[in-house]
């Protein structure tokens, strides 16, 4: 089919696509803290995964200007995910700093006894 | 616990793994890498260091104070070099009138930007070092009150 | 019912998606709309104008220079908000 031919010239964002609804399931069904943060930082992959694969050219090479090559790939995605790695670095810092406050306040890091340790505090 | 293999083979690898990151700063503007990665490389060889040896030797090498001074120390000259291209009349941050640029291709060129690399590599190693210690020791200060 | 709704909504959410990556512009090709602007520019200019060879260097360190600085202030301050976490309150000195 038609659809299935243009799915496999597009592999790479399929494939960013994937990892994205992957770590999106695990981030909802999964009860431990630590994978819940580790698909988070899947789904951040899938993105750049995505982004970075926009800017490429057919028969394009590394963007350093060396003398005798004629056709570049496009530099700018690669420029603009480079903040994005580093706001993906802090976010999951910050939030690894959270957990361990949730752990020393609770003693345990699955987060359905988090909700029941809670509502059990306000009845 | 003392484990004969790990300390063995991290005495041997470290050196190369920080020349390799020291590679990837100084080349910055020359072939693909520059201040993030760089930083990177260098900051996850002074954690496999703390990681191997133990954390009471690691906080003679490499305390928490000299690791907050890097990457304080790599901010502060990042705005520090835009004040330069303000004192000669042009916009912050200016590379091209202030700044020498030299023949592309070669190791001294590109003036600011050289310096800029050096500066992330440092904040981003302190960074990262800093991170881990934070993490470690995981909020209980000197009297054990958490 | 618990179990199978993350599943339904993630169903139909990776369904719109797979769409949408069906209707992009076909992937390397050398006249897609994100390659007409800047591009040429960055690529022809940044050897005489800054020095380096290293086109996205040149680019995130001198042409867009403040946003980097910017990024910088972003780690900074994930150090200091994970030390404000881990080491405030009850620190009555």
């Amino acid at each position: 089919m038609a659809l299935l031919e243009r799915l496999y010239t597009n592999i790479y964002y399929l494939v960013a696509v994937v990892l994205f609804v992957i770590g999106f399931h695990t981030m909802l069904t999964h009860k431990n803290l630590i994978k819940k943060l580790m698909a988070l930082n899947i789904m951040d992959t899938a993105i750049f995964l995505f982004f970075v694969a926009i800017g490429y050219r057919q028969g394009g090479q590394a963007p350093i200007l060396v003398p005798g090559v004629e056709k570049f790939v496009n530099p700018i995605p690669s420029a603009l995910i480079l903040t994005g790695i580093v706001i993906s670095v802090s976010f999951t810092a910050f939030a690894l700093a959270l957990v361990v406050l949730l752990y020393k306040h609770y003693g345990t890091l699955d987060s359905d006894e988090i909700i029941a340790i809670r509502g059990k505090k306000h009845v | 616990m003392h484990d004969l293999i790990l300390e063995v083979v991290n005495r041997l690898l470290l050196p190369f793994i920080q020349l390799f990151g020291m590679y990837i700063l100084f080349h910055g503007h020359l072939s693909p890498g520059g201040g993030f990665s760089g930083g990177a490389v260098i900051g996850a060889s002074l954690i496999l260091y703390s990681l191997t040896f133990r954390f009471a030797k690691v906080k003679h090498r490499m305390d928490h104070d000299t690791s907050v001074f890097f990457e304080a120390a790599g901010a502060l000259i990042y705005v520090g070099i835009g004040f330069v291209g303000l004192f000669f009349g042009y916009n912050y941050l200016t590379n091209r009138g202030v700044f020498p640029l030299g023949v592309p291709g070669q190791l001294w060129s590109s003036g600011m930007i050289l310096v800029i690399t050096l500066a992330l590599g440092a904040k981003v190693s302190g960074t990262i070092l800093s991170l881990f210690q934070e993490l470690l020791e995981g909020g209980s200060d000197e009297h054990g009150t958490p | 019912m618990k179990k199978v709704l993350p599943v339904l909504v993630l169903a139909a959410i990776g369904v719109l998606l797979v769409l949408t990556v069906a209707e992009m512009p076909t992937f390397g090709d050398s006249y897609a709309p994100a390659h007409r602007g800047v591009m040429d520019k960055y690529l022809q200019d940044s050897a005489v104008d800054t020095g380096a060879i290293n086109t996205i260097a040149a680019i995130i360190l001198d042409y867009r220079a403040y946003d980097t600085l910017g990024e910088a202030t972003v780690l900074f301050v994930a150090v200091l908000a994970v030390t404000a976490a881990l080491h405030g309150g009850g620190h009555h000195a």
